[in-house]
This record gives structure tokens, sequence and C-alpha cells, in this order.
């Protein structure tokens, strides 16, 4: 009998091994996620200027306290996904009535109008950041989407592309409990 | 219109799989001579289908037919032709189509070249493979057709990740699935055996060949993959324990396992069970490595752009493979009759350790690469497990291994003279002795341990060397007598010698490029230098340089030592238009015994660059030596025993052998 347990037993290990996958694939579940230590904490310190030409005012963080919620995605031109969330991005200001403010990352400021004159602009204000705005927000990599509350703290923060399954997912929960 | 022949091509090969994994089985349950042997039509029919389906999809590639999905997404007119073609298998969809490929070439190879296999175990053989296809070749009809179309066709593709437009890495997906799907081999074999209730010596000099053919390619590829990754990403590393390179390395552990036990089986018809488990285990981890890959349950940065939906088709996939292979393990194998006996010390014996090192060394690779997703189920915490623990679990397995690996094959079958054999590596300890002294002296102190290992490669490699010369009886005998006895050896004696000398320079070269390797970063302007290990390299400036998909900024070092000019390097930085990425090209200088290494940065914008300059000791060593491995593999494989795997000379072959031995 104890013989055939163990020949038994790499068929137990594997199911035991197959259960672990089975969660791992769970829809929530997102293995790249980096857990962010931006939630709860006031917006950093930082004071952007306007991208020449744009005609859309620069952003600092004396513009993310009036009482209101607004949303700060940080995109680039030549960044691919960027590309992908924007018409989201539009849709979801569109709809909402969030503010959505934006800070153009690490780009050419013609780059950056151009992109904006062919997708459309759905931002209220832009910021050039050099670089250093990414830092100070705790940012990796474009695109990366915050939610900030009327008291100026952020409250969500998303990296990667935001697309629809994140913003029913996330941002509209989060939405109603901010702006009820 | 090609096209959809080549996908109507794809879902006849999955009748033809259909065909080929049902009515043979019955017939080697019924003894029905006739519905067994269409298991051989069929498995050739698949073959031509697949071979179809895959040409269209290159077709279409080398076409630049932009109305096809999968060619938008992964190529590009202006891409030159050499990356059209590797193209179609640089995406998950055209990966599939090349793993059924090549999984559809060795069925028919079972069909074609095993004509002296007993009939019904060659009906379940290709049963058994047939199975396999059907699972991936519904797979990939169900949820990964590359034969999709797209309307509007754009005018122009996507381009393929400009990482992957190299000629390392064009070759690198070929070999590696060779190996990966090659283990099949010994799975079907074994899945077969386990029905048929029967594993003999002639079954193990069916499953050796395959086995050993498998791992060739699985090392060739593997080797190809850390080339590619130390001359393209930039870090000047060459391994990194990803998640994706375990997924190849797991296999190759538990395949090397494999090829040593199946020896016992064959010699001393012993380890029958063990062998089967490990056939079985093998290709599962192959299975498991292409779920890592495809899945997205663990983070990589070479991973496929991964989808869950699939994923969950491929979870399904390795619950059958994998579940009902060790169920039918557990229910069978009992009744396997045990083999032969044999003294602790012997050759039997030395396999038998040597299994127990390689699986404990795969078990830890297994347990650091999941160890992220198992804790994250349990409590939700994110960990990344990396280097520090492989290093500090795999390498301690590795040095009684390599140890082992030179006295192993000094020891006679059924019982060995442990002292005899010590006696006999007398001039490998020497050897050791004198490498860990040079390697101290050279280096001037360095650490302990790297010393002592240099000596271990040593001791393995002189070890490796004495057992063959003792066998042609080098200097003790006039040449041309030794010239003649090896002749007479069996070839795969030779390459063991050649394969375990191979390791011992791979190991020697790890060992130099990691402890003994030399880093400087620096911010140059033009006209300046920077000294790493004697070497000057002057920086003359960075040009622009327009290739045919990408924009380049090539640097200009010219590289002196001790006043005298020996080289220029071009170290480059691209940027691939269309999909606006950019790529380090290093520059590598390389003599045998080192590589300098240089790879320029992003400016500073005051006419400043970034340049990081290694020296990375022996490091072409770790390539050399993998190809010594791949050319014992492969001397082996041209073994006549193998060639000819015929049950009825074993016994005069093997009886002669043995008393050469």
């Amino acid at each position: 009998m104890f013989r055939r347990l163990m020949f038994l037993l790499p068929a137990l290990v594997f199911v035991a091994i197959a259960g672990y996958f089975l969660w791992g694939l769970g829809p929530a579940r997102d293995p790249s996620a980096v857990p962010t230590a931006m939630i709860d904490k006031p917006v950093p310190d930082f004071d952007l200027a306007a991208v020449p030409s744009l005609g859309v005012p620069g952003l600092a963080t004396a513009d993310l306290a009036g009482g209101e919620v607004v949303m700060v995605n940080f995109f680039a031109s030549w960044c691919v996904p960027c590309r992908a969330e924007h018409r989201y991005l539009t849709a979801f200001a569109e709809q909402t009535g969030v503010p959505l403010y934006g800070i153009n990352h690490r780009d050419k400021p013609e780059d950056a109008a151009a992109w904006l004159a062919e997708l459309g602009n759905p931002y209220r204000r832009i910021g050039a950041d050099p670089g250093r705005a990414a830092v100070e927000w705790g940012v990796t990599g474009v695109p990366e989407t915050f939610l900030i509350d009327g008291a100026g703290r952020i409250r969500f923060h998303h990296r990667g592309p935001m697309v629809p399954e994140v913003i029913d997912r996330d941002v509209m929960p989060l939405l109603r409990v901010l702006k009820p | 219109m090609i096209i959809e022949l080549g996908h109507f091509a794809l879902i006849l090969a999955l009748v033809a799989a259909l065909l080929q994994g049902s009515l043979p089985m019955i017939g080697a349950a019924r003894g029905d001579a006739a519905w067994m042997a269409l298991a051989r039509p069929a498995a050739f029919a698949q073959l031509f289908l697949v071979v179809f389906a895959f040409c269209t999809l290159t077709y279409a590639y080398v076409t630049s037919d932009f109305t096809v999905a999968n060619v938008v997404a992964n190529s590009h007119s202006a891409k030159p032709l050499l990356y059209k073609v590797t193209g179609v298998w640089g995406n998950h969809e055209g990966s599939m189509l090349l793993w059924i490929f090549i999984l559809a070439a060795f069925g028919s190879a079972v069909a074609a070249f095993g004509g002296n296999l007993p009939p019904t175990l060659q009906a379940r053989v290709l049963g058994v493979q047939a199975w396999i296809g059907i699972g991936f070749l519904a797979f990939t009809l169900f949820t990964s057709n590359p034969f999709l179309r797209i309307f509007p066709a754009p005018f122009d593709g996507e381009d393929l990740n400009p990482l992957l437009q190299d000629p390392g890495l064009a070759f690198h997906p070929p070999l590696l699935y060779a190996g990966y799907v090659g283990f099949s081999m010994a799975f079907s074999f074994a899945i077969a055996a386990l029905i048929e209730g029967k594993v003999d010596a002639a079954w193990a000099r069916w499953v050796r060949p395959w086995t050993l053919l498998a791992w060739a390619f699985l090392t060739g590829g593997i080797a190809l993959g850390s080339w590619w990754a130390y001359y393209e990403l930039g870090w000047g590393g060459w391994w990194f324990w990803d998640p994706v390179e375990n997924a190849s390395f797991m296999p190759w552990l538990l395949g090397t396992a494999l090829l040593h036990s199946a020896i016992v089986v064959e010699k001393r018809n012993a380890l029958k069970t063990w062998t089967i488990l490990l056939a079985i285990l093998t290709f599962s981890l192959s299975l498991i490595g292409t779920f890592i890959v495809r899945s997205g349950v663990l983070t990589s940065v070479h991973a496929f752009a991964t989808d869950p939906e699939r994923g969950f088709f491929i979870l399904i996939l390795l619950a059958v493979a994998i579940g009902g292979s060790l169920t039918l393990f557990a229910v069978r194998a009992p009744a396997l009759k045990a083999g032969g006996l044999f003294a602790p010390i012997s050759r039997e014996g030395a396999m038998v350790i040597n299994n127990l090192f390689l699986t404990a060394a795969c078990a830890a690779v297994f347990l650091g690469t999941l160890y992220p997703l198992f804790l994250e189920a349990l409590d939700g915490s994110k960990v990344s497990v990396g280097p520090p623990f492989f290093n500090a679990t795999f390498a301690p397995l590795m040095v009684p291994l390599v140890f082992l690996a030179a006295i192993g094959p000094m020891l006679p079958w059924k019982r060995g003279d442990l002292a005899g054999a010590l006696a006999r590596l007398k001039l490998a300890a020497l050897g050791a002795v004198a490498i860990g002294l040079i390697a101290w002296y050279l280096k001037s102190g360095g650490p302990v341990l790297a010393v002592a290992a240099m000596g271990l490669a040593a001791w393995l490699f002189v070890g490796a060397l004495v057992e063959w010369t003792d066998r042609v009886k080098l200097f003790r005998v006039t040449p041309g007598e030794s010239w003649r006895r090896a002749k007479a050896l069996p070839r795969s004696a030779h390459g063991m010698t050649l394969a375990h000398a191979g390791l011992a320079i791979v190991m020697a070269g790890m060992i130099g490029s990691s402890v003994w390797k030399a880093e400087v970063v620096a911010n140059l302007r033009p006209g300046e230098t920077v000294e790493i290990a004697g070497y000057s390299l002057l920086f003359e400036g960075v040009g622009k340089l327009d290739g045919p998909n990408y924009q380049a900024e090539r640097a200009r070092f010219s590289v002196t030592r001790d006043g005298e000019e020996l080289a220029v390097m071009f170290p480059e930085k691209r940027v691939y238009q269309v999909r606006a990425m950019p790529t380090t090209e290093a520059a590598i200088r390389t003599t045998l015994f080192s590589d300098l290494y240089a790879v320029i940065g992003d400016a500073d914008g005051q006419g400043g660059w970034t340049v990081r300059i290694y020296h990375e000791p022996l490091v072409p060593w770790i390539w050399l030596g993998c190809f010594v491995m791949v050319a014992g593999g492969l001397t082996s494989l041209s073994d006549r025993r193998l060639r000819i795997g015929a049950p009825h000379r074993q016994d005069a072959e093997s009886s002669a052998r043995r008393a050469t031995a």
C-alpha cells in the first residue's frame, strides 16, 4: 500500500502545482503590478512649464488642490501604449467631466504638438517634464495615471495604459466614493 | 488565398492527428495490424500538412502580405529578408506553428526510422505523439490562429520587436523548441511502455538517441539564447535566472539526468520506473515552460504577449498531459518488474547520485522560479527571487556533481573500486591544484571559493581526458596502436569525454566571468580615455548611421595596450523607427581568454556620453564549452548501437564492449 502511495506522489504534487497555476491565471491578478508607495500621499511639489505652441497652460502642485477630483496622466508621443489608451482617456474625461491633466514626459514639444493634433487634445493642462517630475511622482515608465482627490492627495495610481477594464474596475467605483 | 489554404491544411493536420491518435491505439489494444499500420501514413500526412501551413505563413511574411494580421503585427516591408523569415516564429502564434512543425517532424522520424520497433510499441508511441499534437493543434487553431486576415489592410506592418532582429535570436527558438519538443519522444515512449507494461533494454536503446538529440538541441538553444542576452542586452551578463530562462533550463537539467539513467536501463536493466518518471517529468517541464512563458502567470523580461485565456487553455493541456501521465504512472508503474541489483559504489551508483543532484538542482530552480507565485497565493505579498537565491542553492549542488562526474566514468558496472578510480585520477587532482594555483597567482588573491571552483573545473576536465587516454592507452602503446584503439572505442565513449570536458570548460567560463569581471562606467567627452584591465580605450566621438529600418548613433573607441594599438570598437545605440524602440549594440573584442565589452548610453547634452566598459575573463569559454558539449552529444548519437538500435545485435556488441571496457 505504501509503495503504491509513493507512485502516486508525483501526480499529487502536480495537482497542488496546477492549483497554484489556476489561481495565478485569475483575471483580477496582475503579476507585473508593482505596489505603489504613492497612495494617500499628497501630490509631490512640482511646477512644470507649458508645452510651447499648444495653447494649454502648464501644471503645478497648486493646480491639484482646488477641491475637485482630477486625473493626472503621464504620456509621451513616442510611447505606443499611450496612443492605445488615448481614446479611452478622452472618453472618460468627456463622460465624467473629471478634469484631465497631462504631464508630457521626456518629449520634444513639436512631436507632442503633432501627436495631439492627430489624436485630439483632451487635456486641460499639460506640463512639460524633462524627467524630474516623473521621479517625484514615482513613475517608472509611461503611461501612468493618478487620481487626485479634492484635498490634493493621490487616491489611485495605475502603471500601464488605462484600458476600459481598468477604468470600469478601479476608477469608476473610486470616483463614486470621491465625488458622490 | 494561399493563407486560407495554409489554415485549411492546419485543420486537416488536426484531423490526421485525431486519426493517428485513435485508430492505431485501438489497433494496438486489439492486436489489429491493419489499424496499427495506419499510424505511419497518418504521421507523414500530418507532417506534410503542417509543413505546408508553415510555408504559407512564411510566404506571407516574405511577400509582406499585410492582409494577414499576424504579419502586420510582426513585420515591416523595410525589414531585412532574414528577419522577415525569422519573424514567422518571433511571435506567439507563429512560434506555436513552429512547435507543431517540430513535433510532427519527430513523429514522422519515428514512423520513418522505427521499422524495427515492435509494431504495438511503434503504434502506441505514434499515438501518444499524436495526442500531444492534437492538444497543440487545437490550441493554435482555437486560441492563437496565425492565419487571421485583417480588414482594411494597413499600408505597412508594425515591425518585429527590434531585440529579436538579430542573428543570434533568429535561430534560438528553433533550436530551443527542437529541444523541448524532442523530449516529447522520451515522453511518448514512456507512456507507450506504461501502456504495454514492459520496459527493457531495447526500449532504453530507443529512448536514448531521441533524448540525446533533444538534449543537444536544447543545449545549443540555451547557449545561443544566453549568448544573445550577453551581446544584445548590453548588461555584460549572460544569465539572469529569469523565469523564461529557467523554463528552458529545468528540462535541460532533468533531460541530462534522463540521459544518464537511460544508460543504466539499457546496460543493466535497472532504474526502470525512475527512468520512466524522469521521461514524463522532463517533457512535463517543457510544457510547464511553455505555460509560464505564455500565460502571464509570472513576470519576465522576455515573455510573449500574454493572455490569461490562452493560459487557461494551456493549463487544461497540462492537466491532461501531465496529470494523465502521472496518474497512469501511479497505476501502472508498480507492476513493472524491478531490474538488476548493484552495489552503491559502481557505475550505476554513480548515475544514481548524478540523478539525485540533477533532480535536486532542478527542484531548486523550480522552487525559486515559482516561489513568487506560491507566496502571492498564500498571503498576497509580492516578492521576486533573484540570482542570490539561485547562486546559494544551485551552486552548492553543482560542486559535488562536478566532483563526482570525474569519478563516475572510472567505476565499472555492478561493483566498483573507489580507491582504484581515485588512484587513476591522481593526474586530475594535480591539474586541479595547478589550475587553482595559476588562478591564485594571476588574480593575486581573489575569493578562495572561486580559486577552488577553477580547480574543480580543471579536475573534471583532466579527469575526463584521463579516462579517455586510459581507454586508448595513449603514451603507453605506440601512437598507431592508440589510434586503432580510439577508432575501436564506441562513439558514445568519445561523446561522453567531450561532453564532460565541455562542461568543465563552461564552468571555467562562468566562474571567470562572474568573479573576475571588471566594470567601468564613465562620462566621456571625445578625446578622453578610460582604463580597464590593462587596456586603454580612447573615446573618439559619436557619429550617425542609417540602417534599413533603424537609425543609430555609433561611437568609436580605439583600444591600446602598453601603447600598442589593438583594435577599434564601434558600440551602437539604435532606435528602430516603427516601434520607436531603442536597443544597444555592444561592441565586443574577444580573445579566446577574455572579452572587452563596450556600450554607449545617453549623451549628457554637454558633449559628454555615458559609456560602460566591461572586461570579462574567460567568458568565451561558456559558449565554446557548450559547443563542445553539443559536439559530444552528436558524437555519441552517431554511435553504431544507437544508429542501428537493433535488439538482436545488442548481445554480441555489448559483450565485446564489456571486454574492452
